[in-house]
């Protein structure tokens, strides 16, 4: 008897785990292109453009693309914990703290033959950048009380616009070829350097919530601003060092973005990506609405679904329809974690448990 | 004293008209501020209708929005709505030879299809009204370039004459430089528009479906208390706002007369400025259809001034619409939070 009652609980521990559903998509995805096209899993090490020995395959450009994404979805998952809403600016504040990045960099020429700064004075400014950006955010949610979508709403329009503006609409190129090293290779390292940058977000982000309360306080203004309060939490202050840290999680992606290209298109950069962070978050299992949050969740779930894009790429989708599938999924997505939905499937999961025990 | 009569005053006007009348001063005194500085064309009537006839879309699907945050939602497909529309009508016009009457069909369908589905999910499933037309704008970009990739111009002749039918505005015109009266004209659009306009804001006011949008969006409780069935509120007002999207979709299309997948990028964006400039509060309850209308007006207005101020590269208008909505958005909650003040001191 005790013996499947403890099975039966670890199934329900499972199930209600947050991890649970980023595996399973996983697992579906994986098996999906198992049987589609089993080369879907060759990882060959070849030599890249440079000459440097390099692995590629699908399952390295998931790793790759995805790692932008996870570092987001880290920041996104903290911003909806807190404030209940999401960031839909992260794009834009991409290409503003890259254009930022980039005019550092070639001093505002569009030509330049050598770095105007070095590239860590670069990054620092546009980690400042991206921190401003975050902190406007901040302040109008925390402050004047404005939705969190509406507040990045506008972010989100006048964004691609400052990004031309900071460089007075020229696409500048970053002479220097060790500049690409942030979104592609090192020399003699054959795993994409985005992999690495990642680990390292993880890592920091894992000792900060380990070390401070600030996982518990996020939970905490989350759940009950007004209990937090009375709580002695500041909950405007820690909305908007989520706003701040998201800010600087975009300032990374920056980073990896304009190195990809040594260059930046306003108009296309990291377009739609805060569709997919988000999506991470609801894939995770993170309450939309604010609350509890597992940051693990959430970058499992930005690979699955980096996993998902590229398995649609191979499926030959073109890239501008690629929204419309994703799209599908967003809202099987919402519609199966919705609670309503979910009460009429548990009522009917106990109905048909009872009907078994009486038979 | 003399502050508490001040007071009193201030809390008696309504949120609805006090936002309302900031919106409609700063647009006449925006307006004026132009005709005398800038002068030229700011003085001729056709500029004001060139304005109506440029936004007539916008005025429609701007509707649309203020319904829905009046309920206390939002809905961000209209631009995917608008540019679906315009690409499956043109391509049903030219590539498939078809009727203008069909092509309406097509436009009202999309339409009522779109909020049928999105009314369903924020309305009977409880999910984030913002998630749901969020993936929805996603699906209708998407599906436009599946219909069809690359941008053209309709052909058809039918549609042609529709798309070139002016009204004259009686009363109305100027002289041009040889000398002749040209009369000051409407495309058929800004009259769909202004009827529309015209019909919403008799339903907000004097129907009892009109009240209970107000009374949802300013307190879902009491609404429910009251006997009000706030689920089919809710669903209504996103069936009503895709529907005006698909009308709004149709009349763009009739504006441009080319189906393509940039088509409306960020109208939703524009809609949700001029309701909020219109004075519609985004937490519900409060809004105005004749201030949405202002509220386009404005929006165009100071995008004209912007660009005949010399700030004519593309940025500026980005720039300048989220500027403009900032300052609205803290206009509102400086008020707000004022009366709030103001009715607690009472």
């Amino acid at each position: 008897m005790s013996k499947t009652n403890k099975k039966e609980n670890f199934w329900r521990g499972l199930v209600s785990n947050q991890l649970f559903i980023p595996i399973i998509a996983l697992l579906l995805l994986a098996i999906i292109n198992l049987f589609h096209d089993p080369t879907f899993f060759k990882v060959t090490m070849g030599l890249n453009n440079a000459g440097n020995p390099v692995l590629s395959g699908y399952l390295i450009t998931i790793l790759d693309y995805g790692s932008e994404l996870a570092i987001l979805a880290i920041g996104m998952t903290l911003v909806t914990a807190a404030s209940g809403g999401q960031d839909i600016s992260v794009g834009a504040t991409i290409a503003i703290a890259g254009s930022a990045m980039l005019r550092v960099l070639c001093g505002g020429e569009a030509r330049p033959t050598d770095l105007a700064a070095p590239v860590i004075v670069a990054f620092l400014v546009a980690c400042i950048v991206g921190m401003l950006c975050g902190l406007f955010n901040g302040v109008l949610v925390a402050i004047f009380k404005i939705q969190p979508m509406i507040a990045t709403l506008i972010l989100f329009t006048a964004g691609r616009s400052i990004a031309a503006w900071i460089n007075n609409n020229e696409l500048p190129i970053v002479p220097d070829p060790k500049f690409g090293y942030f979104g592609g290779f090192i020399p003699g390292i054959p795993v994409p350097t985005t992999v690495f940058i990642a680990i390292a977000c993880i890592i920091i982000i894992a000792l900060v919530l380990k070390l401070t309360n600030l996982g518990l306080y996020t939970q905490a203004v989350g759940i009950n601003e007004k209990s937090s309060r009375l709580n002695g939490i500041n909950p405007t202050a820690i909305k908007i060092l989520a706003f701040v840290i998201l800010g600087l999680c975009v300032a990374v992606a920056a980073l990896i973005k304009v190195s990809r290209l040594s260059t930046i298109n306003y108009s296309v950069i990291a377009k739609d990506i805060e569709m997919d962070a988000i999506l991470a978050v609801a894939l995770g299992g993170n309450a939309l609405s604010g609350g509890k949050f597992n940051i693990w969740a959430s970058v499992l779930a930005a690979y699955v679904i980096q996993f998902l894009t590229t398995t649609l790429y191979k499926f030959e989708v073109s890239s501008d329809a690629l929204a419309a599938y994703k799209a599908v999924v967003v809202i099987l997505l919402v519609v199966f974690s919705a609670p309503t939905v979910r009460n009429y499937l548990s009522s009917l999961g106990k109905k048909f448990t009872s009907k078994k025990e009486v038979a | 004293m003399e502050k508490a009569k001040k007071e009193s005053i201030f809390t008696r006007v309504s949120d609805t008209n006090l936002l309302l009348s900031i919106t409609i001063i700063v647009f006449v005194l925006m307006y004026i501020g132009a005709a005398l500085i800038l002068g030229g064309a700011f003085t001729k009537p056709q500029a004001f209708f060139n304005i109506l006839n440029a936004n007539a879309a916008l005025i429609i699907t701007s509707c649309g929005m203020s319904l829905v945050m009046i309920t206390g939602g939002i809905d961000i497909s209209i631009g995917g709505v608008v540019a679906l529309v315009s690409m499956c009508c043109a391509v049903y016009l030219d590539h498939h030879n078809g009727s203008i009457f069909g092509s309406i069909m097509i436009a009202l369908g999309i339409g009522l299809a779109y909020g049928l589905v999105q009314g369903f999910l924020v309305a009977y499933l409880d999910i984030q009204p913002f998630i749901v037309s969020l993936a929805g704008m996603f699906f209708a970009r998407g599906m436009t370039t599946i219909v069809n990739t690359a941008p053209f111009n309709v052909e058809n002749e039918k549609f042609i004459a529709l798309k070139l039918t002016r009204i004259n505005v009686p009363g109305m015109g100027s002289v041009n430089k040889l000398g002749a009266y040209v009369p000051a004209y409407v495309e058929i659009g800004v009259v769909v528009a202004l009827i529309l306009v015209i019909i919403l804001f008799a339903v907000l006011r004097w129907t009892k479906l009109g009240r209970s949008f107000y009374a949802v969006g300013g307190n879902m409780q009491s609404a429910l208390m009251l006997g009000i069935n706030v689920k089919r509120t809710k669903f209504l007002s996103h069936l009503i706002c895709s529907l005006l999207a698909g009308i709004g979709g149709y009349v763009y299309f009739l504006h441009v007369g080319s189906g393509a997948a940039s088509h409306a990028m960020g109208m939703e964006m524009n809609a949700i400025a001029s309701s909020i400039i219109g004075g519609t509060m985004l937490t519900g309850g409060v809004g105005n259809i004749i201030g949405t209308l202002f509220g386009v007006l404005s929006l165009s207005t100071i995008q004209n001034i912007v660009s005949s101020a010399g700030f004519d590269q593309a940025w500026w208008t980005g720039i300048t619409i989220a500027a403009m909505l900032c300052l609205f958005l803290l206009i509102q909650s400086v008020i707000m939070a004022n009366k709030k003040k103001a009715l607690k001191a009472v």
